[in-house]
Order: C-alpha cells, then sequence, then structure tokens
C-alpha cells in the first residue's frame, strides 16, 4: 500500500456518521499524515495552509468499510482475481479493509504464507489486506493449523473458509488453543452431510426439482458450536448466517455473556430464494439463499445488532465454472464492489438506519479483528468513505473491476454511489 | 524409623506428608549405600519382585531391577507384550496367574488409569505402581521431590513449574499432589489444550504462557511431549510447541536465576527442551536418575517391612 500524501486535505460541509460514537450530523473533518487529526461541528470551519478542501455538499462521510470476508485469487486462483483487482473493486466500493479467505492453493496455514500475502498486497493493494489464515492444516479440518505462529505472522483470523469443521473434537481443541492467543475462529456453519442440494430446501426447489439444502442443516452446526464455545471459553464467529433459528441460539449464547458473534452476507439480506428464478446460477451460494421472511428476519436481527457483522463474501467465479446447469455451477458472488449500495437499499426502504448499517459494515468488524479503522476520531487512520446516498444508477457489470463478474447485482437499479474514498489519507478512489 | 503403614503403593494420594517424608530419608540414606563400592544387601533375600509391565519403559524397569538386585531380591521381569497377554488373557486372569507363583512384590506399568490398583486388589502381595495411564507415577514424584530437596534443602515454600502436556501426564499428577502436601506451590504451565480441565481444582494455579508461568519459579519441570500429540491434535507443530512452551535459555530465564531445570525423560530435545538447558549448570535430569534407584530401594524396603514374616526395617 502506497504512503499517504503530506499534504492535509480537510472536507468540509459533510454529514458526518460515526457508529462508534453515535455521531449523525454536519461537520468537517481533517486528514493530515494519514490519520484524522480533527473533527469538527463547524460545517465549514478554517482549513490550513495549504490544505485540499473537498467540499462534500452534505454527502456522508464515514469510516471505510472492513470486509471480514472475501476471496482474492492469490495464490493461485489469480485468473479469478488478484490482489490488484480486487483492491480496485474494493476501493470503488468504499471497502478500505478486506480480511481474505484463506481458500488458496495452498491453503494459507504456513506463517510464510502469511507473510507472502502481506507482501503482496503492501505491492499491490490500494486497500489494507488483512490474511485470515486456516484454523485447521490444508483446511482438511482434522489438525489445527499454527494459530500462534500464524497469529504472530499477522493473521488477524482463523477459519477454514467455506469448509465446515465437521469433527466436534477438531474443533473444541482448536477454540481452546486459539483462546490462548486470543485468536478469533469464525466458521462457516453448514453441516457437509446435509448440504447436497444445490438452493435452499422447501417448495422453490421442489418446483425446480433441485436437491434442498436445509436449514437445519446451518442452525445443527451454530448449535455444537455455541456449546463448544461456552465449553472452551473461546472466541466464537458464525461467518454467515441465514435463519432464524441460528439466530435465537446466538442470542441465547449473547445474553449469557459467552465470546460468541455472528454475521450475515449482503446476498442474504438483498434476495430470497425466488431470485434464483430460470436457474440463475449468480445466484448459486453457499449457504443458499433462503425465503423471504427468512430474509425479513436478518434485516431485522442487524437492525437490533443482533448480526455483528455485514459481509460482502466475495466470491469471484470465472464464466466458465457459472455457465453450468444450476446443480452443477460453482457457488458464490462477487460482492466487494456492491455491497454499500447494496445495504443501501435497506436503509432506503426504511429496513435500517444508516449508522446501523455502517457499524455492521465497520466498526463491528474492525473491533472483531482487533485493527484499526471503523471509526472517525482523533487519531484513527484516516481510512475514510465520502459517499452521495441518494444518486440512482444501474450497473453494469462489465463496469465492475473485479476480474470476475459473477454479480447478482446485474442490471440493478441502485441509488447511492462512493465519490471518493481513502486509505491512510490518500485518495484510492474517486468517482469518475 | 516409621513403619510404613500400607500394603501397595499405588499413588501419592493417601499418603500422608509425614509418610512421605520418611520415605524421602529413607531415600537420602540409599543414595549415599548406592555411591560404595559394595553395593549388596539382604533385606529383600528370598524375596520374589516381579516387573510387570504392560508398557514398555527401559529406565524404570532397569531402575526397578538394579534397586531389587541391591537389597538381595530375586528379580524376574515378565516381558508382557510377548507374553499370554497378547494372546488375549485378561489383566485379571494374568494377576490370578502370577498370583499363583507367589511373588512378594509386583511392579506393574499398565496403560490404563486404574489398571494398577485392579490387579492389586486380586494379589496377596505388595504392589508398586510404577505408572497407570495418565493417572499416577509415584516413585516418580517421590524421586523428583527428592532430587529437589537434595538441591534446594527444603521443599516448602518452593514454587515448581510443571510444564508441557500436564494432561497425559502421571508424572504431573503424582508431583502436584506430592508437592502440596510438603507445602510447595505449584503452577501448571502449557497451552490449554494439554492442561486438564479443573486443574486449578487439584490446586494447581494455571499458565498457558511461559513467561506468567516461569516468573519467579524455583523449579521448572518439564514433561515429555508424546510424538503423537506434535503434529496437530493437541499442538500445531513441533516448531510451534516449542516456540511457544519450549525451555530454552531465553524462557529459563523468566524463573528465578538459581532454577534448577527437571524432566523425567526420555526427553524430546528440541520440542519440549534445548539442549543447552538440558545439559546446563541449572539442570538436575541426570541427578534425578541416580535418585531414582535410591527412591525405589526405599519404596520395596518400606513395603518389605509389612510383607508377612517380614523382617523389620533394617535400614542401611
Amino acid at each position: 500500500m502506497p504512503a499517504s500524501d503530506n499534504r492535509p486535505l480537510i472536507v468540509t460541509n459533510a454529514r458526518l456518521v460515526d457508529p462508534a460514537s453515535g455521531r449523525d450530523a454536519t461537520g468537517a473533518l481533517l486528514v493530515r499524515n494519514g490519520v484524522i487529526e480533527d473533527l469538527s461541528a463547524e460545517a465549514n470551519p478554517a482549513a490550513p495552509d495549504g490544505a485540499e478542501v473537498v467540499n462534500a455538499g452534505g454527502n456522508v462521510l464515514a469510516p471505510g468499510l472492513v470486509d471480514m470476508r472475501a476471496f482474492i485469487g492469490e495464490p493461485g486462483f489469480e485468473h479469478r482475481e488478484n490482489i490488484a483487482s480486487a483492491s480496485l473493486a474494493a476501493a470503488a466500493g468504499g471497502v478500505t479493509s478486506v480480511v481474505c479467505t484463506p481458500e488458496t492453493e495452498p491453503a494459507i496455514d504456513d506463517p510464510a504464507l502469511v507473510d507472502f500475502l502481506m507482501r503482496r498486497a503492501n505491492d499491490d493493494s490500494l486497500v489494507r489486506i488483512y490474511p485470515a489464515a486456516a484454523l485447521t492444516k490444508g483446511l482438511q479440518g482434522q489438525e489445527m493449523a499454527e494459530i500462534g505462529l500464524l497469529k504472530a505472522a499477522g493473521a488477524v483470523a482463523f477459519t477454514d473458509g467455506a469448509h465446515t469443521v465437521t469433527k466436534a473434537n477438531v474443533f473444541a481443541r482448536a477454540l481452546t488453543y486459539a483462546r490462548d492467543f486470543g485468536a478469533l475462529v469464525m466458521h462457516h456453519t453448514e453441516d457437509p452431510t446435509m448440504s447436497g442440494g444445490a438452493m435452499n430446501a422447501g417448495e422453490f426447489a421442489s418446483r425446480l426439482g433441485l436437491g434442498g439444502r436445509s436449514t437445519e442443516a446451518e442452525t445443527i452446526v451454530v448449535e455444537r458450536d455455541v456449546r463448544l464455545a461456552r465449553m472452551t471459553r473461546g472466541r466464537y464467529h458464525a461467518a454467515i448466517l441465514t435463519c432464524q433459528n441460528s439466530l435465537d441460539v446466538i442470542r441465547r449464547a449473547k445474553d449469557e455473556g459467552l465470546a460468541v458473534t455472528c454475521g450475515t452476507s449482503i446476498n442474504h439480506l438483498s434476495f430470497n430464494e425466488t431470485d434464483i428464478g430460470d436457474y440463475r446460477t449468480f445466484f448459486k451460494l453457499a449457504p443458499p439463499l433462503r425465503t423471504e421472511d427468512e430474509r425479513l428476519n436478518l434485516v431485522e436481527a442487524l437492525s437490533q445488532g443482533l448480526i455483528d457483522v455485514v459481509v460482502s463474501d466475495h466470491t469471484p467465479q470465472d464464466a466458465e465454472q457459472k455457465r453450468q446447469p444450476f446443480s452443477e455451477a460453482a457457488h458464490g458472488a462477487i460482492g466487494l464492489e456492491t455491497m454499500l449500495v447494496a445495504g443501501l437499499r435497506l436503509v432506503h426502504a426504511g429496513q435500517i438506519a444508516l449508522p446501523a448499517l455502517l457499524r455492521a459494515m465497520s466498526t463491528r468488524p474492525a473491533e472483531l479483528l482487533g485493527i484499526a479503522g471503523g471509526r472517525l476520531e482523533k487519531g484513527a487512520p484516516a481510512d475514510l468513505i465520502l459517499f452521495d446516498p441518494e444518486e440512482p444508477w444501474v450497473l453494469d457489470r462489465e463496469l465492475l473491476k473485479s476480474r470476475s463478474k459473477n454479480t447478482p447485482f446485474d442490471e440493478a437499479r441502485l441509488q447511492g454511489r462512493v465519490l471518493r474514498t481513502l486509505v491512510g489519507g490518500r485518495t484510492v478512489h474517486r468517482a469518475a | 524409623m516409621t513403619a510404613f503403614p500400607h500394603r501397595h503403593l499405588l499413588g501419592i494420594e493417601g499418603l500422608s506428608p509425614p509418610e512421605i517424608v520418611a520415605l524421602l530419608d529413607r531415600a537420602d540414606e540409599a543414595v549415599e549405600f548406592n555411591r560404595r563400592a559394595d553395593k549388596h544387601r539382604t533385606t529383600l533375600s528370598g524375596r520374589t519382585q516381579i516387573n510387570l509391565f504392560f508398557e514398555n519403559s527401559t529406565r524404570t524397569q532397569s531402575s526397578f531391577e538394579i534397586a531389587g538386585k541391591r537389597l538381595g531380591a530375586d528379580v524376574v521381569n515378565m516381558a508382557v507384550a510377548s507374553s499370554s497377554v497378547a494372546k488375549g488373557e485378561t489383566l485379571l486372569d494374568t494377576a490370578a496367574t502370577l498370583n499363583a507363583m507367589h511373588p512378594d512384590i509386583l511392579v506393574v506399568r499398565h496403560h490404563a488409569a486404574g489398571a494398577v490398583s485392579l490387579l492389586a486388589a486380586k494379589v496377596d502381595c505388595a504392589v508398586v505402581n510404577a505408572g497407570d495411564g495418565a493417572h499416577e507415577h509415584p516413585t516418580q514424584a517421590l524421586l523428583d521431590a527428592l532430587t529437589i530437596r537434595r538441591n534446594k534443602g527444603r521443599i516448602e515454600g518452593l514454587t515448581v513449574a510443571i510444564c508441557g502436556d500436564v494432561l497425559h501426564s502421571r508424572v504431573a499428577r503424582s508431583n502436584i499432589i506430592l508437592l502440596q502436601a510438603l507445602g510447595a506451590r505449584v503452577r501448571v504451565v502449557g497451552p490449554s489444550t494439554l492442561l486438564p480441565r479443573a486443574v486449578d481444582r487439584l490446586g494447581a494455579e494455571a499458565f498457558t504462557t511461559m513467561r506468567e508461568g516461569l516468573k519467579d519459579a524455583d523449579i521448572v519441570m518439564m514433561l515429555r511431549l508424546q510424538r503423537e500429540r506434535m503434529s496437530g491434535s493437541f499442538v500445531p507443530s513441533v516448531r510451534e510447541y516449542f516456540h511457544f512452551w519450549g525451555l530454552d535459555s531465553e524462557k529459563l530465564a523468566y524463573a528465578k536465576p538459581d532454577a534448577l531445570v527437571m524432566h523425567p525423560g526420555p526427553m524430546n530435545r528440541g520440542v519440549e527442551i534445548d539442549s543447552v538447558v538440558a545439559d546446563g549448570v541449572q539442570s538436575l535430569i541426570r541427578q534425578q536418575v541416580e535418585m531414582g534407584v535410591a527412591v525405589r530401594m526405599a519404596v520395596l524396603e518400606a513395603l518389605a517391612g509389612n510383607l508377612p514374616s517380614g523382617k523389620n526395617d533394617a535400614g542401611f
């Protein structure tokens, strides 16, 4: 990541939205030497000498997004995505920190690979890249990875990506061991023995003649995991939850005071199973899209703060992997560039307040990962986004920055546009 | 010398502090005896000692064999792996068979916790537990205590850090009980995956980092990590284990400057302990082996005193 610009920058006449402090008011913000030097409740305070002045015109200035789950292709899948393309997509989408999943080739289960990724990111990325490392060696779910050495090398969390650790003793020991290092364990909660189907189990799958994946396959794992989190007192994060039954388990765990948190993906907040329509594979996801009722449950839980985190679950797939019969097509959708505007749909629909959305996309993930950012406060890194929440536009997937174009938002009418993204005070994206 | 009021030695649990001290005093005398040129006594003359090892252990078995022979016993080593047990005989059938041969002392090691006391209930002779599963290894704890006492002059008030695979260690359990009985403060140090649940209820203070666990320790007792537990099941790898919990000079410096290092052996150099430390001036590891023979002589003699028509304590 390039060094920050030395010239101070002041954003005036902005709507400052900071979920951490609860601030949502007009003001100005001064950036110098890569950090937030000052905040002002005055819309147009005097600018320091030589400062670049950006008049926000009442648009929103907020902490940059922190995406806890994105696949960025390196090493091994550079044809689907690479660090440079992922970082362009992130910057354009207002994501200033990206946690990359370890499901690469080879998997990120060795401290030398964490080091490699961080060096590559330093050279190629406009945004901050934080490696998540494998929880088990080779993502095989059999033996725990070198959690201590990986964390010392820079891994911010431990996960087997979209693999669920089925062996309870392996997962329990990994949670226990990770606790000694204060390491966060993120888990994909789908029992693989019940997850052979291509979409949500139910009427729609029956009509389409597709195998189903039930919500029970998810909740069974969440229930087990919470019991193990209680037993081990480890730090547990359910990566992507999709149904009320799972959320109920998490709510009870939180009420009990366990170190348990959860997330969902922007896709599961945006779509339901009927969006699959005529076998549209860009809507084939793991876990699958659920019913509209479940989508609304997720939105409600997000608004209450029960869901801590919203991720892009950015999963680039090349055309060959998606131009397949639905049951044979690869899972996943890209999302770095669209997660904010997709979230704004919920805001415009009156289903969630903007600060609550930004908390789950920025402040909470930063807290859980123990990284700087996610807040507008003096001394914090100037990882910032300036966006117009109102501007309407229609998405053309060919214009997206990612190397893969498998977006479920193609031709969607969206409202809200990122005008400018700063990472460490440096402008890494500016709307054309 | 105080008579030893137990027929068997199945564990440290159940021994009173004066009984432990009496065994250590007796062993102290045996140490001097063992350094003489003439190392033969007749305390166990005419007695038959069978070493019954269901789990291989060259050093412990040799130590018991030498101890028995120096006391004049007829010592028989049963190679269990190639015996009737391998042909499917149950533990209790083996016990009945051996009992019919009228041994006086059985020294038993078994891979299952509780197996030695199960066997002891079925035989007429004295039984010494030479290690049962992850339960107890009383003569190891006694020899460790003797080593500490001879080097530090006392046990009471010392801080002893037992480090590594406490979960699977019978040595750790016996030591936790014994050292506390004699007034030491016991800590256990290791990754949580290798610490027994509720270990604090056994009276030991648990630490997961060497820096905290070794702070101000007088004795650093390292435990062996079995090979099959090194590669991901309990700890991720040898290099990670050594990095965080292997005893090297840097970590030993967290302890008191005059701290002493112990290891029950056999050591995995470069896994739980660095050679520089194992062979360094603070190491008592060689001394522990010497104390082993003396402690086992003391135990055999104490038990012999309770055998029918046994000679009374002769002392050394």
